[in-house]
């Protein structure tokens, strides 16, 4: 408390002064972040077409929540493409992750420059990334298909495969895991690198191989980055929009559907928002179980080891 | 970077060899595409079907030209670097004096404002932007009873700008309260003796010292205003207002074959990040690190 600017007991002027500090982030947080959460809350159980004025809307009850979890088959598929680009990127992309992070954190050199290539697809816009695969995937004119072919693999030669429902899909998630693999690697990298080497030593010392001594020092130690790095990986994956609207909007029929283009379908496609916030309410409270439910799992492990 | 190594007493040469293999094949993936999209953008609509080349044959620099004059992208990358600049200003100012008053006075609410801003900051909120749509409209129509013109709204620049600032204040008031409470408070000390006010340390001492934590602020915050994409594209309806991302979805809507135009926009709107990044990589690498490790 010692850093504290008024040791002694404020007068009214110098706490109005002290307000005025946080007023404009105040304002900003009350006018576009609870505002809206309240916003949302009251839309899910009204109708409102986004066009008549907010006076307007009729109150409905929880008929929005028995429509999402009665009728709404295309909403769930679109959840299950999400959790489908979400298993591949748990899996996957965080395994590549961390075997590009063991690979980089033996000393090896040049490693700088690894790390500020692995990290350059990130940091770039999702829409730049999703037309260029976009056009590399192309049926007639993309590279992709044009280097199959001179490879002598002709069977794909005018494979469609972002307008393919059996490849569409798995064609995004490829992309979502090669963009995004750099983060996992930047955090998985730093865990390692924190990770006190006397341990390695002492167990070199009693005769440890490098698999045991992967098992039983770095998973360990590991475990709270392998928890933070998932749920990174399941938000930031549930979430998927850029590419998706990029590379095929949801496409071919709607194959490729996720939730965020389901939200959006419902506000600008079919001018229901409040079915739009019931979709989101929805949806984020799953988002939040999912992590909460991570950071139990993280705890019970932590204990156990 | 030190050459210890922990998983094997010595590296064998040819292990070595290998690792090196697998990780010059991962940064051919994570390169080669830009560098396609770069060499398609100095193609011409009549070689790019054919010339499959990775250093085209002629280099058709007038895709440049035809890409920010009558692809408007021109306007675009103004727009773009004008949100950014603004958001990032905003950002900064308000994030800075917030976490100086959550960190360095008293006041009654305290806690329970900061962790509110915490919450927000954890709790996902995926259908944020419908309600921010609305209440944009709202502000709009209120604008217009008040003062004849929309000064925020739907399609206005402000609307944009104000809902990014708020969207990212969290972190950065969070960031930079970390960062003020763990600076030794001497220099402050020394100016409040001096008789500096509230206002004279946090601009004249705080802010100075806090230099890196604003540097980690400003460097995350162009890379997501930049790149964004969904705010932007329910706001703006407007060609002229459009940042980056929008116009070239736009383009490519109504453009659907022109590559070599199309290419050209995209390159230019990753050049000013590819710069940042390349400049910058250090504090940005750090600032991840500093983040993941500590929560």
């Amino acid at each position: 408390m010692d850093k504290l600017y008024d040791q002694k007991k404020l007068n009214f002027k110098s706490l109005l002064g002290n307000y005025t500090f946080i007023l404009p982030a105040l304002i900003m947080f009350l006018l576009f972040n609870v505002y809206p959460v309240f916003l949302i809350l009251k839309l899910s159980f009204y109708e409102w077409d986004g066009i008549s004025p907010l006076s307007a809307m009729k109150f409905i009850g929880v008929r929005h929540f028995i429509e999402i979890f009665t009728k709404d088959k295309l909403w769930w598929e679109s959840v299950w493409h999400a959790g489908i680009i979400t298993l591949l990127a748990l899996t996957l992309q965080n395994a590549l992750a961390l075997i590009l992070a063991l690979a980089v954190d033996k000393g090896i050199r040049g490693g700088n420059i690894y790390r500020v290539i692995f990290f350059m697809p990130p940091v770039l816009s999702g829409i730049v990334i999703g037309l260029i695969w976009k056009w590399i995937y192309d049926g007639h004119d993309g590279l992709l298909n044009h280097f199959l072919v001179s490879i002598g693999i002709t069977r794909f030669e005018h494979m469609a495969w972002l307008a393919n429902p059996e490849t569409a899909l798995y064609a995004v998630a490829i992309i979502h895991m090669w963009r995004g693999f750099g983060w996992g690697f930047i955090i998985l990298l730093a865990g390692l690198q924190n990770i006190d080497t006397q341990l390695y030593e002492a167990a070199e010392v009693d005769g440890a191989e490098a698999w045991h001594k992967f098992i039983h020092i770095t998973c360990p130690l590991m475990i709270p980055v392998f928890i933070l790095v998932s749920i990174l990986t399941i938000l930031g994956t549930m979430q998927i929009y850029d590419l998706i609207v990029s590379m095929t909007n949801g496409g071919p029929e709607y194959y490729t559907e996720v939730p965020i283009t389901r939200i959006l379908a419902s506000m600008q496609g079919e001018n229901r928002f409040g079915y739009a916030c019931a979709r989101g309410l929805v949806f984020g409270g799953m988002l939040l179980i999912l992590s909460m439910l991570q950071i139990k799992i993280s705890k019970r492990l932590q204990k156990n080891l | 970077m030190e050459t210890y190594s922990k998983l094997e007493p010595k590296n064998n040469p040819f292990t070595t060899l290998g690792i090196h293999f697998f990780l010059v094949l991962v940064s051919i993936t994570c390169l080669f595409p830009l560098l396609w999209m770069i060499s398609s953008s100095l193609k011409t609509q009549e070689t790019i079907f054919k010339d499959m080349s990775i250093i085209p044959r002629s280099f058709e620099i007038g895709n440049y030209a035809t890409a920010i004059i009558k692809g408007e992208f021109g306007v675009a990358f103004i727009n773009s670097f004008f949100y950014t600049f603004s958001v990032i200003i905003g950002v900064v100012f308000i994030s800075s004096l917030a976490a100086f008053a959550f960190s360095r006075l008293n006041f009654p609410g305290k806690n329970i404002l900061f962790y509110a801003f915490l919450a927000y900051m954890m709790i996902p909120l995926p259908g944020i932007f419908v309600a921010v749509y609305v209440l944009l409209h709202e502000l709009g129509e209120l604008s217009k009873q008040l003062f004849d013109v929309k000064i925020i709204g739907i399609n206005t620049r402000s609307g944009f700008i104000l809902s990014q600032i708020a969207l990212n204040l969290s972190f950065a008031i969070y960031l930079l309260k970390t960062f003020f409470d763990n600076m030794p408070t001497e220099l402050e000390d020394a100016a409040r003796i001096d008789g500096c006010s509230k206002f004279g340390v946090y601009w004249h001492v705080a802010l100075p010292l806090a230099k890196s934590a604003l540097g980690v602020i400003v460097i995350f915050n162009s890379l997501t205003i930049w790149n964004e994409y969904l705010f932007a594209s329910i706001i703006f309806n407007e060609r002229g207002l459009m940042p980056l991302p929008v116009a070239l979805m736009k383009f490519q809507g109504s453009h659907v074959t022109q590559y070599p135009v199309l290419m050209a926009g995209m390159t230019i709107t990753i050049i000013p990040i590819v710069i940042v990044y390349l400049c910058m990589q250090k504090y940005i690498i750090k600032g991840i690190t500093a983040g993941a490790v500590k929560g």
